[in-house]
């Protein structure tokens, strides 16, 4: 079906989709704003100034746009990642008018009141201490800030504890209203309506909202990596952790497809669909060389669609009576196998027959539909998607060879290790 | 703003747009075709849970279920996953307490290879001792995962707390030392025995033809017998706490303490079970997670999680709240909690708040049974529980009769706030 894609005077990109095959419609609301717009000392603002979001305005007060969504039955939430913030509320169709008013007003009239303000960092500072929980989100940090000198995409999304606790109240509303302007979002929606009445509520509901300065980066330009990097975390647990990372291209790389297909190969189809779930990666490359030879117990790639180039990194969950160096070394041997060998066109058919499936799965839910939409936007144009299948497709034997032997150099990586202290869990009541 | 279409039941499953056949060695067939669809969901079940493991054993079932497509009379291991993968198919089997399930997904087209790897993980694995020890290896560092996350350790020792002597008191995926006790012989007399298809249920949902796929389902499983196949052993009695029982439980090196309040709820047939359901929404869930994630979470700031869940099922499973609060505020958010539950269990719920959960509970059952599995799911509750297959039509009346009473009827009866579990897990305290 078309999409109904235009700009109104004020910036504001709106993507429209007519399906009429339930009366479901899912609206999205994306802000081009994330840690790569974070300097030092504000790291997690973008995600904590996505809390406030649900903290009120003068016109939809604390408290009651969750009960009037839920009243609705619909469901909604928000998140913050590197490159942007999404709000979206999925709602039944003849209910849509309620999360629109909201979303328009909220992009520029929250409240930001101090005591929500004060109240929010505990419960951030909670959910950061809930990830701490996790050996692989303290080993994620390490490697994310060894991969990067200068971009901010050395910080995790949350931020640093240290500016969790420091950001005022001013410094998160500065942000806020620096990169919540119409000209700096994207309304995507996806579901049971006619585009062009629509078109005509978003106009008055947004179009009223004056245009901003557009907002200044700090995003840098990060020097091409040198040489290999080594990081070694310590925590509690048994378990030991492996994460290689490497220097990655940005989505709108011409080698963006070809590193898709190798990554496949190598550990299994990544799963475009934020609402439906993935396939099993057991006949990979890895998974055949690490987990089949009892040298690791699960492997998984992952590849992200990002703004600037960013990490293309795989997980080993090491085999318990196995070391890492024995897992590291299994998976520089595949590594060098696609180097020097390019694959048969059959395991590239593979690939795009197996992309094709996961690209089924997630167009039957209105919500994943309406994600799509707003998320290629943000990175590039939704036509990315469209003619990612045909990209796919068109990626050829040595190519995928050419950027195996490019983008997965050691000197293009850092080698996390989370190393288990052995400390045994126990009772005190 | 505009007109649109409002809700209507057509597109919600019912007896006349889902199909029920009986295989006649028992197997139900359930099949809603979805034209919009390019792909079908293939899910089921089969009475063979961890209820079935001896005490020695435990995570025996879970272990089997995990085992069956680890190599076949008919593929090994690497040709299974090659069969599914190659066509972007997935499928798996999963053990419960009392039930094992399966569940898939495919291109229409390939619904017989679906079935054809359901059939032969049900009557032919083979249990390769190689492919045994992999997977064994998998299950221990899954355990020792859990080991180090509170929140699986905060539930393991809840679930000792109030069940005690019940088996639900048992952990389903077993513990190092019965893993590590299970033999290949093991694994194929549990499978002998109890797998059969006395008490199975097959659902289908996609892009098919519903006839088609009932024809598809008796070519593949109509022939299977297992005369042997046991009963599920009975759940006995639970007896309620005598009195509120604590545990916590140190995780050295932890950021965060994950705690969990409650006790043993109504079954999913019990009476007062739609009572008890929309009573839980308005105590942790409608809305960002109902009154106690208004009092913890938005008010105290003291967790970035706290809601409330009602397990329902076959059995008593847990009525239960919980969160994941700094290890310093463990003990405010306990009393915060036990707050909300006195005046859950002593006050009439408002007006208000009652429809509320009314309302979102009727008007999100569309956004429910949008997806395949979604709907597959619908059905397996329709068959588990003999709710009618006009059941997701009848449910909004169903709602709509509940009374404030009701609810606090199911409060006070399934929560008294004397003899609740507390279970915690975190770091030390001498750490935090």
């Amino acid at each position: 079906m078309d999409v109904l894609k235009t700009t109104l005077s004020n910036g504001l990109n709106v993507l429209l989709k007519e399906i009429h095959t339930t009366p479901i419609i899912s609206h999205w609301l994306w802000v081009r704003v994330g840690s790569r717009d974070e300097p030092t000392g504000l790291t997690g603002a973008s995600h904590w100034v996505e809390h406030m979001q649900f903290k009120g305005t003068p016109l939809f007060p604390a408290g009651r746009l969750d009960k009037d969504i839920s009243r609705d039955g619909g469901f909604w939430n928000a998140m913050t990642y590197i490159d942007w913030t999404a709000y979206f509320s999925t709602m039944p169709a003849d209910k849509i008018d309620l999360p629109m008013r909201l979303e328009a007003d909220r992009l520029v009239h929250s409240n930001f009141d101090p005591q929500e303000v004060a109240a929010e960092r505990t419960v951030i500072i909670s959910e950061r201490q809930g990830n701490e929980n996790n050996p692989m989100f303290l080993l994620d940090q390490d490697v994310q800030s060894a991969a990067f000198e200068k971009h901010p995409y050395k910080h995790e999304v949350i931020g640093d504890m240290a500016d969790l606790q420091s950001m005022s109240r001013e410094d998160l509303y500065n942000h806020y209203k620096r990169f919540y302007i119409p000209n700096n979002a994207v309304l995507a929606m996806a579901g049971d309506f006619d585009s062009q009445l629509m078109l005509d509520s978003v106009r008055q509901l947004y179009e009223a909202i004056p245009a901003g300065p557009a907002p200044a980066r700090v995003a840098a330009e990060e020097p091409a990596p040198q040489e290999e990097r080594r990081v070694v975390t310590r925590g509690p647990g048994e378990t030991i952790f492996v994460k290689a990372a490497y220097r990655s291209v940005r989505a709108t790389h011409p080698d963006f497809s070809a590193l898709t297909v190798a990554d496949s190969l190598l550990a299994g189809p990544s799963n475009l669909n934020m609402f439906s779930g993935g396939i099993s990666n057991k006949t990979s490359r890895l998974y055949r060389h690490l987990v089949d030879r009892d040298l690791a117990v699960a492997v998984s790639g992952g590849l992200q669609a990002t703004i600037d180039p960013f990490l293309y990194d795989i997980t080993i969950v090491v085999h318990p009576e196995r070391k890492a160096d024995e897992g590291i070394a299994a998976l520089d041997e595949e590594i060098a196998r696609l180097q020097d060998k390019a694959p048969k066109a059959e395991e590239l058919a593979r690939a795009v027959k197996q992309a094709q499936a996961l690209f089924a799965y997630g167009s039957e839910s209105i919500t994943n539909q309406a994600f799509w939409l707003g998320f290629a936007e943000i990175f590039d144009r939704y036509a990315w998607f469209e003619t990612y299948l045909a990209r796919l497709a068109a990626v050829t034997p040595q190519d995928v060879q050419r950027v195996a032997q490019t983008y997965l150099r050691a000197e293009r990586r850092v080698l996390g290790v989370y190393q288990p202290d052995g400390r045994p869990a126990g009772d005190d009541a | 703003m505009m007109a649109r279409a409002a809700l209507s039941l057509s597109s919600i499953p019912g007896g006349d747009d889902i199909t029920r056949v009986e295989l006649a060695n028992g197997i139900v067939v359930l099949v809603r075709e979805n034209p919009n669809s390019l792909s079908v969901t293939l899910r089921g079940y089969l009475p063979a849970g961890s209820l079935f493991d001896p005490d020695d054993k435990l995570g025996l079932a879970d272990f089997v279920a995990d085992a069956l497509m680890r190599g076949t009379a008919k593929r090994q291991f690497q040709a299974i996953y090659d069969s599914l993968e190659s066509i972007g198919a997935s499928f798996g089997f999963s053990a419960g307490t009392h039930t094992a399930g399966f569940g898939g997904k495919s291109l229409a087209e390939d619904l017989p290879l679906l079935l054809d790897i359901l059939n032969e993980g049900l009557r032919a694995p083979l249990f390769p001792t190689d492919q045994v020890e992999k997977l064994r290896a998998q299950l221990l560092t899954g355990l020792a995962l859990r080991t180090q996350d509170t929140r699986d350790m905060a539930s393991l020792y809840f679930d000792q707390l109030v069940y005690r002597q019940h088996p639900y008191a048992r952990a389903e995926d077993g513990y190092p030392e019965t893993i590590g006790a299970i033999t290949i012989d093991d694994l194929r007399g549990f499978h002998r025995k109890t797998y059969g298809p006395r008490g199975m249920l097959v659902a289908v949902v996609g892009g098919i033809n519903a006839f088609t796929a009932v024809e598809q389902v008796r070519a593949a499983l109509e022939d299977w017998t297992n005369p042997d196949q046991p009963a599920l052993p009975e759940l006995p009695d639970w007896e309620a706490l005598p009195a509120r029982a604590y545990k916590r439980h140190d995780i050295p090196g932890k950021s965060q303490s994950d705690l969990i309040v409650g006790t043993a709820g109504p079954p999913r047939l019990s009476p007062d079970f739609m009572a008890a359901s929309l009573g839980n929404n308005i105590l942790g869930r409608f809305g960002l997670m109902g009154r106690v994630g208004d009092s913890v979470r938005e008010k105290a700031g003291l967790a970035y999680y706290a809601y409330s869940s009602l397990a329902g099922g076959s059995g008593p499973g847990a009525w239960e709240v919980a969160a994941g609060v700094n290890p310093a505020n463990e003990q405010k958010a306990i009393d915060l909690i036990f707050q909300e539950l006195q005046r859950f269990t002593d006050d009439l719920v408002s007006e208000e708040e009652l429809n509320d959960s009314k309302s979102n509970y009727i008007g999100s059952m569309p956004l429910s049974l949008e997806s395949n599995g979604g709907v597959a799911d619908a059905l397996m509750n329709i068959e588990r529980y003999q709710l009618g297959l006009d059941f997701y039509r009848q449910y909004p009346s169903l709602v709509q009769a509940v009374t404030r009473e009701e609810i606090r009827a199911a409060a006070a009866k399934h929560l008294p706030v004397n003899k609740l579990a507390v279970s915690v897990a975190g770091p030390p305290r001498a750490e935090a």
